[in-house]
């Protein structure tokens, strides 16, 4: 409802009484400004630590053969495994339901030529796939994808570091790189946020490097993303019972820990789930503790404002206003300046996380600031806060006599 | 206009209570000029607040313009405040952030009257009470019977039957008390039931029915002698 006479009474009083209304909106306004800077710190915190994990997908669990270090079912110690195509089938038709996505690999370490430029890089036979395991990014062109591997095209994606080495400030898409004395195209260039060491690889079909590297059926590692609706508990269970059904397939002990190898980046999310956890614990408690300290500054600069009006609330009774209609103004006036004050508090905040934020980057500080949600949530308690504190205050004053209100002074 | 019946009221002093109106019997005609005296502690304030509506009696009864008052929840009785009696206080009871014209209109606002309307007809009072030059000065730039008058000038603004006047000269000088006396006088020629407490005996007999009040009873009812011209 809007009454512009009613807006009209409030502005006055807001606006001849300066002291009073600069009091309530400053308790306002810092208790948000506090709220934005602690919350934003917080995330800051919360998202170095998002940082220093995220650089590949958090979801990835890698399996590896190696050779066995326990006699098993008639098989001598120290026998090599190898992962052959049939594994890839086997791990796809065994745990499909729980496989997001799934890409065997080949390594090898190969000289590669541009021109006069020459270095060493990690190549890698992949399926398209593999680019959600290392969080890459193409930057230009595209990445693998399944024509090239039913083609075995004799096709690259190059790191941006690699681009760099060789092509100094040129760009590489389109052009043709000798990889073991054989010329490839580069299709892509991806950045990858692991860093330098992460766009120094070389990704290239699964199917050309089998083919040109042995012309056999082998293959090195498995990069899996397990289903992310999974719990963690649940993925690490995941990643033992691929483990344990791939030892068996291969006669490997289930005691042997080397023989076929295995990382669940799980294990490794469970503790940083665990700290983030009690970092944002930790975050929601400033932020719950600044509020209530704005709310308990509200209502006390309610109660005193309420108090040092009785006398001017007992006028407006005397000449007939209702107890609803002090309630209200009252009410209404607090629920203006919480709101405004809030806002103020609120950009003043982000200004300053906007304009500190780069420099508290060696604080362990990364990209501080608040959610829009998180905010408006908070405006929305602080004034709702006001509208309480003031209501109760209010209501009492409505409620005396006008004629203890007309003797107050 | 007002009557009232056997009218009892006690305040709670910690334990105890303090009889303050022992059996009031009162009957104010529309259009009568009443002066209620007697000193301090007699419930003369007391009696007021109750006619007035600020406060509550505990036994007997009250017509307010032929309506019994009883049992009134605030909200009532601010109607009926707003709609019957207009009040005059010792102090002013101003408001400090408003100006003059403001604190004349802020009746006819709780009465809903749209601002336009309401600035116009509170000019209207101002003008009436000889304070349209000051309508826009805060009250702190006018003097004593100056605020007095606007406070007049709210009390009529609404049209009320009844004007209740507390000490309405307990703060003025004689001369200002003497202009304010006479406005009242004004006021109540043009018909308007007028109700002043006062404990000073010039102001009374400018009235022209004195009640006297004592220790909570009434001893003395009667008609002064008409006003001498001035």
């Amino acid at each position: 409802m809007f009454d512009l006479d009613r807006w009209r009474e409030i502005f006055q009083s807001i606006s001849k009484n300066k002291l009073r209304s600069a009091l309530s909106g400053f308790t306002v306004a810092f208790a948000i400004l506090l709220f934005t800077l602690l919350f934003g710190i917080g995330n800051g915190l919360q998202n170095t630590f998002k940082n220093e994990f995220a650089k590949d997908a958090m979801n990835s669990i890698y399996i590896w053969s190696n050779y066995t270090t326990k006699a098993y079912k008639g098989n001598q110690i120290g026998r090599r495994i190898q992962f052959k195509n049939d594994d890839f089938t086997f791990l796809k038709e065994n745990f499909g339901d729980k496989i997001q996505t799934i890409s065997p690999r080949i390594q090898r370490s190969e000289d590669v030529v541009y021109k006069d430029e020459k270095d060493r890089y990690t190549v890698r036979g992949v399926y398209p796939e593999y680019y959600v395991l290392e969080s890459a990014k193409v930057t230009e062109g595209r990445f693998l994808n399944y024509r090239d591997i039913n083609e075995k095209a004799k096709v690259v994606v190059i790191g941006r570091m690699v681009e760099k080495d060789l092509f100094g400030q040129l760009s590489a898409f389109g052009k043709q790189i000798k990889m073991g004395g054989i010329i490839y195209k580069v299709i892509g260039v991806f950045s990858d946020p692991g860093g330098d060491s992460d766009e120094r690889f070389i990704y290239t079909p699964f199917s050309t490097m089998q083919r040109l590297y042995g012309n056999n059926d082998y293959l090195d590692e498995f990069g899996i993303t397990y289903n992310p609706n999974l719990s963690i508990d649940a993925a690490i269970a995941f990643g033992v019972k691929m483990q344990r059904a791939l030892k068996k397939k291969h006669n490997v002990s289930p005691n042997d820990q080397r023989g076929i190898g295995l990382n669940n980046y799980a294990s490794g999310n469970k503790e940083v789930s665990g700290m983030m956890f009690g970092l944002s614990i930790l975050i929601l408690i400033i932020g719950f503790g600044t509020l209530i300290a704005g709310i308990v500054g509200i209502s006390n600069i309610m109660v005193y404002i309420v108090k040092e009006r009785t006398k001017e609330l007992g006028i407006r009774k005397a000449v007939g206003a209702t107890p609803k209609a002090i309630v209200a103004m009252i009410m209404q006036e607090a629920m203006f300046i919480t709101a405004i004050s809030g806002y103020v508090g609120l950009l003043i905040g982000v200004g300053i996380l906007e304009i500190a934020g780069p420099s508290l980057e060696k604080f362990f500080i990364l990209n501080p600031g608040v959610s829009q949600p998180v905010v408006i949530g908070a405006t929305i308690i602080l004034i709702l806060a006001g509208m309480i504190a003031g209501y109760l205050p209010a209501k009492k004053a409505a409620r005396i006599k006008p004629v203890v209100a007309l003797n107050a002074d | 206009m007002i009557r009232i019946e056997k009218l009892h009221k006690s305040y709670p002093i910690g334990k105890d209570s303090l009889h303050v109106l022992k059996g009031i019997d009162l009957h104010i005609k529309e259009g009568e000029f009443v002066s209620i005296m007697g000193s301090s502690g007699s419930g003369k304030s007391t009696l007021l607040n109750i006619v007035g509506l600020l406060d509550e009696h505990d036994e007997g009864d009250y017509f307010l313009n032929g309506q019994l008052i009883k049992n009134l929840n605030e909200k009532k009785a601010a109607i009926l405040r707003n709609k019957f009696l207009g009040f005059v206080f010792q102090s002013f009871n101003l408001i400090s952030y408003k100006t003059a014209l403001e604190n004349v209109a802020l009746p006819l606002y709780y009465k809903g009257i749209n601002r336009k309307d309401r600035l116009k007809i509170a000019l209207e009072y101002l003008d009436k009470v000889g304070l349209k030059a000051w309508a826009n000065h805060l009250p702190n730039e006018l003097s004593g019977g100056q605020k007095q008058r606007v406070a007049i000038a709210r009390a009529l603004v609404t049209k009320p039957k009844v004007v209740l006047a507390d000490e309405p000269t307990g703060a003025l000088d004689s001369t200002t008390t003497d202009s304010v006396m006479d406005l009242l006088k004004d006021i109540n020629d043009e018909g308007m039931t007028v109700f002043v407490i006062t404990h000073e005996e010039e102001v009374a007999e400018q009235t022209k029915r004195i009640v006297r009040l004592k220790d909570g009873i009434i001893i003395s009812d009667e008609l002064t002698k008409p006003a001498k011209a001035v």
